[in-house]
C-alpha cells in the first residue's frame, strides 16, 4: 500500500477485562459454594466453558482487530477463524456515531458507528478508548471533507428539565411493569418458586381480601399507574439525559442523548423527507408532543423506529419550533441518490415556522362517511366484548350476561367517543411543497412529507369505503414507515390531493371532468 | 360529488389464474373440513358433533373457492404506460397501485409451484420503498416481455431511484 497512512490503531487493552471477567465469574460463584455436589458442578461447569467460549471470542476480536486509515481508503480486518476485511472509500461514509454502553462507560471505551449508506450496518469499531474514538471520528469527518468541521454554532434544541413533567404520561410504564412483573414470575417459577404460595405474598392476599373487592382492585390499580408512572420517568432520565439536536457537520442532524449509555444518532438532510409530530392522548392532554425524522438511511425498519426521535416528550409549541429548524434546509437540499449533495451552511438558514406546516389550522377534513366508518367500529368492538361475555353468561349464569350488558354498553359510549376524536383528527392538506395528513387514535400523528420524495401511490379500499365514495391514499417513500397514508378522503378529494402532490403521475389513470 | 374516477388499469391478468386462485383457495379452505370429515367417518360416537363441525368449515370454505378466484379476475389488471407502473388487485379489500418509472430500482420474475403448474409468472417492481408492486398470474411469455421492457425502460428513464 503506497498511500500515506493517516492514522492506524486497535481496539483497546482494557477490554481484556472483559474477556477474562466473564470465565472468572463462574469460578468465583464455584468458591463461594460450600459443598459442591455432582449437580451443581455439571452447572458451573457448563457456564463456565460458555464464558470461555465468549470470553475467547471477545479476546480473539480485541487481538484481531485493526484499523487502518488512509488518504484512499478506511480498513478494518478482523477475526481469526472467520478473517473479514472491510475497506470504505472516503465518499462513502454517510456519517460516523460515538455510543457507549454502560459497561463500556465504567471502562471508559466507546464504540464508533461508520454509517455507509448502504442497506447493511454499516461498520463498528466496538471498544476503542473514548478519546481514540472522539479523534478517530474527527479525522474520518475531516477526510471525507464534506463541508468545514464546525463545531457548535447548529444547535437546534437541548433538554430542558421542566419536561420532565411530560415523563410520567408515556403510556408503555405500565405495560413495562407488567412485563417485568411476568418476567420475575417466570424466573421464580423455573427455579421451582411459585411466588404465589411465598408467606409475604399469601399475607398480601389474605390482608387484600380483607377490604371490598372495588376498594381492592381501584387501589391495585392506582398502584400499577403509580408505578408506571416511576418506571416510563426513570426510562425518560436514562433516555433523555444530556439530549442534545444539531445541525453538524456535514449536512447532518445529530441527536444525542443517554444518561447510563450514551446514543448519538446521525441523519443526513439530504436523506430528510419529512417529520412526524406525534401526540399520544396523556401527552396530548398535557400539551405536549414528541417530533420524528421522516428519513431513510438509519438501518432497517426496527432500527429506523428506534433511531428516528428528534426530540424527547416536549411542549407542543418547542417541537413545532424544532420541525421549522429541521425543515428549514430543505429547500437547499435535493434529495441525495447514492451520490453526495453539498454542505449546509446553518447560518443562512430560515426557519419555516411549524404552526404554518404541522399546525390543524386549515387541514381539509374528511367526508362524515369517515366518521360513520369510526363509529361503526367502536360499536362493533363494543358488541363483541359484550357478545362474548354473554355468551359465557349462557354458560356460567345470570352474572356474566349482565356484566356483558354493562361494559358493553360502558365500552360504547367510550369509544365512541374516541371513534369521534379520530374523526376531528383526521386531516390533509398541501402546504407549499409539502404534502400534510393528520390521522390516530390513540395517537395523533401528523405527518410533513415532501413532495419530491414520494416514489409512488398505493390506493386501498375496503368493501365499506367502496360504498361509501371513499379511499385511502398511500404515498409510497424511501424513508420511515415505506408508506404514509391519507385516511378515509373521498375518492374525489383523493385523486386531487394525489395529483396536486405529485402531478401527472396518476392522472393518466383519473377519468372524469377536468 | 365523486367527479374524479380512478379507471381500471387496461390489461386483464391470465384467464388461467382463475384456476391458479381456486387451487391456492382449495389448499388453503378445505384441509380443515377434511379433517373433520375423516374424524367423522372414523369415530362413530362423535358423529353428531363432528357433523356439525364438517359442515360449518366446509360452507364458508366452499363458497370461499367458488368465489375469490372470479372476483379476483374482475379485479386484477395491469398497465405500463411510457412513465409508470399501474396496477389493480385484491376482491373484498381492493389496491391500485401507481410507481413511476423512473423510480424503479429492480425487476424481478416470480413464480411459485403452483403458478408454474398453471404456466402462470408474476413480476415484482421494487422501488426505495419497502413495498412492491406485484403483478401476479400473467401468462408466462407476457410476463418475460414485460420484465423485459420494465428492464430496458427503467434505465432508460432519468431520474434518481431514492
Amino acid at each position: 500500500m503506497t498511500a500515506t497512512t493517516l492514522r492506524r490503531g486497535r481496539l483497546s487493552g482494557r477490554l481484556i477485562v472483559v474477556s477474562l471477567g466473564a470465565p472468572a465469574a463462574p469460578l468465583a460463584l464455584l468458591l463461594l459454594v460450600r459443598e459442591p455436589n455432582l449437580q451443581v458442578l455439571i452447572t458451573l461447569g457448563s457456564v463456565f466453558l460458555t464464558c470461555l467460549v465468549v470470553g475467547g471470542f471477545a479476546l480473539s476480536r480485541l487481538l484481531t482487530t485493526r484499523y487502518h486509515l488512509t488518504a484512499e481508503r478506511l480498513e478494518l480486518s478482523s477475526g481469526l477463524l472467520f478473517r473479514s476485511r472491510h475497506s470504505v472509500p472516503p465518499h462513502r461514509v454517510r456519517s460516523v456515531d460515538v455510543t457507549a454502553s454502560p459497561l463500556q462507560r465504567l471502562l471508559g471505551l466507546a464504540t464508533l458507528r461508520i454509517d455507509t449508506g448502504d442497506q447493511g450496518r454499516g461498520l463498528r469499531l466496538d471498544g476503542l478508548t473514548a478519546a481514540d474514538a472522539a479523534d478517530l471520528r474527527r479525522l474520518i469527518l475531516g477526510w471525507r471533507a464534506t463541508g468545514p468541521v464546525t463545531a457548535d454554532d447548529g444547535l437546534l434544541c437541548e433538554l430542558d428539565r421542566s419536561w420532565l413533567r411530560y415523563a410520567p404520561l408515556t403510556v408503555w410504564g405500565v405495560g413495562a411493569v407488567l412485563a417485568a412483573a411476568g418476567g420475575v414470575y417466570r424466573t421464580l417459577h423455573q427455579m421451582k418458586i411459585d411466588p404465589l404460595s411465598l408467606g409475604v405474598v399469601q399475607d398480601l392476599v389474605r390482608r387484600f381480601g380483607s377490604v371490598p373487592p372495588w376498594y381492592g382492585l381501584l387501589l391495585a390499580a392506582l398502584a400499577l399507574i403509580a408505578l408506571g408512572a416511576a418506571c416510563s420517568t426513570l426510562t425518560f432520565i436514562e433516555n433523555w439525559s444530556g439530549y442534545e439536536l444539531r445541525r453538524a457537520e456535514g449536512g447532518v442532524l445529530r441527536v444525542r442523548r443517554g444518561l447510563l449509555a450514551t446514543r448519538s444518532v446521525s441523519m443526513e438532510e439530504s436523506r430528510l423527507r419529512g417529520v412526524e409530530l406525534v401526540e399520544p392522548i396523556p401527552l396530548r392532554w398535557a400539551g405536549g408532543a414528541k417530533l420524528d425524522a421522516v428519513t431513510s438511511g438509519l438501518g432497517d425498519r426496527d432500527e429506523n423506529r428506534r433511531r428516528r426521535l428528534l426530540t424527547p416528550p416536549l411542549p407542543r409549541a418547542a417541537a413545532l419550533r424544532v420541525a421549522g429548524q429541521v425543515l428549514a434546509a430543505e429547500g437547499l437540499t435535493p434529495i441525495a441518490d447514492g451520490g453526495r449533495s453539498g454542505p449546509i451552511a446553518a447560518e443562512g438558514l430560515t426557519p419555516i415556522a411549524g404552526e404554518g406546516l404541522l399546525g390543524r389550522v386549515g387541514l381539509a377534513s374528511h367526508p362524515r362517511a369517515a366518521l360513520r366508518r369510526r363509529v361503526n367500529r367502536a360499536l362493533i368492538a363494543a358488541a363483541l366484548v359484550a357478545g362474548v361475555l354473554a355468551g359465557l353468561g349462557l354458560w356460567l349464569g345470570q352474572a356474566f350476561v349482565t356484566a356483558g350488558w354493562i361494559t358493553g354498553l360502558a365500552l360504547a359510549a367510550v369509544l365512541t367517543a374516541f371513534a369521534w376524536d379520530a374523526y376531528r383528527t383526521l386531516g390533509h392538506g398541501m402546504r407549499g411543497r409539502h404534502l400534510v395528513m393528520a390521522y390516530g387514535t390513540f395517537a395523533r400523528r401528523t405527518v410533513v412529507l415532501r413532495q419530491d420524495g414520494i416514489i409512488g401511490w398505493t390506493i386501498t379500499r375496503s368493501p365499506f369505503q367502496r360504498r361509501n365514495g371513499l379511499l385511502t391514499l398511500g404515498a409510497t417513500t424511501a424513508a420511515g414507515d415505506g408508506v404514509y397514508k391519507v385516511r378515509d378522503v373521498s375518492v374525489d378529494q383523493g385523486l386531487k390531493l394525489a395529483d396536486a402532490a405529485v402531478p401527472a403521475l396518476l392522472a393518466p389513470f383519473v377519468e372524469g371532468p377536468r | 360529488m365523486n367527479d374524479l374516477r380512478l379507471r381500471p388499469p387496461r390489461n386483464r391478468v391470465a384467464r388461467r389464474s382463475i384456476g391458479w386462485w381456486s387451487a391456492q383457495a382449495a389448499v388453503f379452505a378445505l384441509p380443515l373440513p377434511l379433517t373433520f370429515g375423516i374424524l367423522w367417518a372414523s369415530i362413530p360416537p362423535t358423529r353428531e358433533l363432528f357433523l356439525w363441525f364438517t359442515l360449518v368449515s366446509l360452507v364458508p370454505g366452499l363458497l370461499y373457492v367458488a368465489v375469490m378466484p372470479y372476483w379476483r379476475y374482475r379485479v386484477h389488471r395491469w398497465e405500463v404506460t411510457g412513465e409508470a407502473v399501474y396496477s389493480a388487485s385484491g376482491w373484498l379489500w381492493q389496491q391500485w397501485r401507481v410507481v413511476p418509472l423512473s423510480r424503479v430500482q429492480t425487476v424481478d420474475t416470480l413464480r411459485g409451484p403452483l403458478q408454474q403448474l398453471f404456466g402462470l409468472s408474476g413480476v415484482s417492481v421494487t422501488t426505495a420503498s419497502s413495498s412492491a408492486v406485484r403483478i401476479k398470474g400473467l401468462d408466462r411469455e407476457v410476463g418475460d416481455e414485460l420484465v423485459a421492457y420494465l428492464t430496458s425502460r427503467t434505465h432508460a428513464v432519468p431520474g434518481d431511484a431514492a
